[in-house]
C-alpha cells in the first residue's frame, strides 16, 4: 500500500466519484464526468512528475 | 441538467435536519431526503477516504485551543472535523497523534482533510436538494 501510484489512483477514484455525484445529475453523465475527472487527476500528476524530473533531488 | 420543472422540492423544512445529518455522517443527509444512490455513493467514497487516511497514520488533532505558531494546522484539523461522527469515533478509538515517522503520514493527513472538505460540499448539496435547487 506504500506505492505512490496506487495511492494516487485510489485518491483520484474516490474524489472523482464525489465530484461526479455532486456535479452531474444522471447516471450516464456522471460516469462520463467521473472518468474524465479521474483521467485528469492521473494525467496531471504524470505531467507534473515529468516537469519536475530535471530538478535536482 | 434537467429542466427545472422536473425538479422535486423536498421542502424547506427538511433543510436543517438534512444538513445536520449530512455533517454527522457523509451521505446521511441525502439518504434522509430520499436520494439513496447519491447518499450511498457519498457514504462509500468519503467513508473510504477517511478510513484509509486514518489507517495511513493520519494525525487527528483537535483544532482548539488555537496554536498561533502553526495556524495552518488549525485549518487542517478543522477540515478533518467536517467529516462529523467518523472523526469523533476515530479519536475515541485512540487514533489521535498519528505516526509522524510513517512514510504514509502525509498521505493520511491529506486523505482525511480532503474527505472533510468534500463533506462540506456534500452538506451544501443536501441543502440545495432540500430547498429544491437541485434534483
Amino acid at each position: 500500500m506504500a506505492s505512490h501510484l496506487a495511492l494516487l489512483v485510489v485518491f483520484a477514484g474516490l474524489v472523482s466519484t464525489v465530484f461526479a455525484l455532486l456535479l452531474r445529475d444522471d447516471a450516464r453523465s456522471r460516469l462520463r464526468f467521473g472518468l474524465l475527472c479521474f483521467g485528469a487527476f492521473v494525467a496531471s500528476v504524470f505531467a507534473a512528475g515529468w516537469l519536475m524530473y530535471p530538478l535536482p533531488g | 441538467m434537467p429542466d427545472s420543472t422536473t425538479r422535486t422540492a423536498v421542502g424547506a423544512r427538511s433543510a436543517i435536519p438534512a444538513c445536520i445529518l449530512a455533517w454527522l455522517l457523509p451521505g446521511a443527509g441525502h439518504l434522509y431526503l430520499g436520494r439513496t444512490a447519491k447518499g450511498l455513493g457519498f457514504l462509500g467514497a468519503l467513508g473510504a477516504l477517511f478510513v484509509l487516511g486514518v489507517a495511513m497514520d493520519a494525525q487527528l488533532r483537535f483544532p482548539f485551543p488555537v496554536v498561533f505558531e502553526d495556524p495552518l494546522a488549525v485549518l487542517r484539523s478543522t477540515a478533518q472535523m467536517a467529516i462529523g461522527l467518523p472523526y469523533l469515533a476515530a479519536r475515541s478509538l485512540g487514533f489521535v497523534s498519528g505516526d509522524v515517522t510513517s512514510p504514509l503520514f502525509e498521505y493520511g493527513n491529506t486523505f482525511t482533510e480532503v474527505g472533510g472538505l468534500l463533506n462540506i460540499l456534500v452538506i451544501l448539496d443536501a441543502h440545495d436538494v432540500a430547498v429544491g435547487r437541485r434534483p
